[in-house]
């Protein structure tokens, strides 16, 4: 009897109980402005700055083989959207949670704090698609952009490039001693990875040594992969094992070394 | 049956033996207080109560439970406030209560009776950055509660209260007891041991030195010069004679 009730309780319970820790955590995340700005809204208002300020960037231009520099732009601004939720937003929260001993409160709790990391990345990966979403349609109706023209292929290359660039977040929350240095290791990871991305050399404007690089780190696979699918391509098979290969390695390396406490 | 039974506990960090054959019992609906200068292994012999860590050598059983295997179970019976643990900064007091609530099997306890109970409805909507230390330790304590717990431990209770909300808090911890949780409380302040605690366990060099009640503690004890000692004087000559023999030991 008792038995009985303790297991419809559970079983009613854990819906209920991560449903609510996911609210929690999307209110907690809105509640901090600007990184939510930086998440969601940012990636469209660069777009259409980046339209309507920059001289040219809606002309066709001959090097990009007769396209409009915003028609490769925007699957770079997602790339930018996947470095900003994860050097920024999920390891300032992963870090802080874990520094301030809010995970160590969680894991006094039938919680475990992997419920805790598993919902900040809902929560984070959420904002992200959402804000990409944004990106998409800002472009769509300022710009004409068009829809990817292989969006199960862009599908994959957004996933295993967000993938990737997660599980690098949760490395750096795994092995910084503190929230001070974790920030900065971020940084210094997300300028790089922006560049490698193309986000101020885009597409084919890249030199060949950088793009040599690019092509093996997470956000540049990323990048390149999105913009192969964007115009029709599949991405190329180096770009997704990259990626493979950064998510599963920084994913085992993070889960062997985060400390609760 | 007891609640808690620990039985010849160990534990080492490197070179520092934390906790050294410790063995005591928690009798259903007693409060049971652990005192001990600070660093003499309170905290850890709690920590491993809680699962939080694993001992050395030893057994704990909490309800009958292991509390690292049965770490599941444990969690939904116990009910824990932690010495140096903070909540999100921008979580308001309310949302913690309803959120906590939420993770124990049937909502727990009545979270909004809980908050009128610790006085924090006047600050229901306020985040936990702008709470003040007191207003923090109280919303911690709740926490510990609103699972409804078969047993409360509660590290550092009173640690930054102001003198009212410390008294505040012994009353608080008395009526949880008469609901019959069973309380274990973690203290370095004796008046706080004396007042609340039924029986005590006294704790120097990660060895258990005594274990009475507060009074036949105080009985027990002859300090030279001293005429009626209190129990602060009981702990110190007994937490002093223990220093002086490790000190012995370590030199010969």
């Amino acid at each position: 009897m008792t038995a009985a009730i303790t297991t419809a309780n559970r079983t009613a319970g854990a819906p209920r109980m991560l449903g609510k820790l996911v609210w929690t955590e999307t209110k907690l995340f809105l509640r901090e402005p600007v990184s939510a700005f930086f998440a969601i809204a940012f990636p469209a208002v660069l777009v259409v700055v980046l339209g309507k300020a920059l001289p040219g960037f809606l002309e066709p231009a001959e090097d990009i083989g007769g396209r409009r520099p915003i028609d490769i732009y925007l699957p770079i601004v997602m790339a930018l959207a996947i470095a900003t939720v994860t050097m920024i937003s999920l390891l300032s929260v992963l870090t802080a949670y874990r520094e301030r001993g809010v995970l160590r409160r969680l894991s006094t709790t039938p919680v475990t704090p992997a419920n805790l990391l598993g919902v900040q990345l809902i929560v984070n990966m959420t904002a992200l698609v959402l804000g990409s979403v944004l990106a998409y349609v800002a472009a769509v109706t300022a710009f004409d952009v068009a829809a990817p023209a292989n969006v199960v292929g862009f599908g994959i290359a957004f996933l295993l490039g967000s993938a990737a660039m997660c599980a690098i977040a949760l490395l750096i929350a795994a092995v910084a001693p503190t929230s001070r240095a974790s920030s900065a290791i971020g940084t210094v990871v997300y300028f790089p990875m922006m560049f490698f991305a193309g986000v101020w050399t885009p597409g084919p404007m890249m030199p060949d040594a950088a793009r040599r690089i690019a092509d093996f780190t997470p956000l540049g696979a990323a990048s390149q992969a999105m913009q192969d699918a964007w115009s029709g391509d599949w991405p190329q098979p180096l770009h997704l094992a990259v990626m493979a290969v950064f998510t599963a390695c920084a994913g085992a390396a993070a889960a062997r070394f985060f400390r609760w406490h | 049956m007891s609640v808690i039974e620990v039985s010849n506990l160990h534990k080492r960090y490197g070179d520092h033996t934390a906790v050294n054959d410790v063995s005591f019992t928690v009798e259903p609906g007693e409060i049971f207080g652990i005192v001990g200068p600070n660093g003499a292994g309170k905290t850890t012999t709690v920590e491993i109560i809680e699962g939080l860590r694993a001992a050395d050598s030893g057994t704990v059983r909490v309800l009958g439970l292991d509390p690292r295997a049965d770490r599941a179970q444990v969690r939904r019976l116990v009910g824990i406030q932690l010495q140096e643990s903070q909540l999100p900064d921008q979580i308001k007091v309310w949302e913690a209560l309803d959120l906590y609530s939420s993770f124990y099997p049937g909502g727990g306890t009545d979270w909004r009776a809980l908050m009128a109970e610790m006085g924090l409805v006047e600050k229901r909507n306020t985040t936990f950055r702008k709470l003040s230390g007191g207003q923090k330790q109280r919303l911690s304590i709740a926490l510990a509660l609103v699972g409804n717990p078969r047993i409360a431990i509660l590290d550092e209770l009173t640690t930054g209260l102001d003198p009212q909300a410390r008294r505040d808090t012994w009353d608080l911890i008395r009526a949880v007891r008469d609901r019959g949780v069973t309380v274990v409380l973690v203290t370095h302040f004796m008046d706080e041991a004396e007042r609340l605690c039924d029986r005590l366990a006294v704790i120097a060099s990660g060895r258990l030195v005594a274990l009475d009640t507060p009074a036949a503690l105080i009985a027990g004890t002859a300090v030279p010069g001293v005429e009626r000692p209190t129990l602060e004087d009981a702990v110190l000559s007994l937490t002093a004679v223990t220093k002086a023999a490790a000190t012995n030991r370590s030199q010969s």
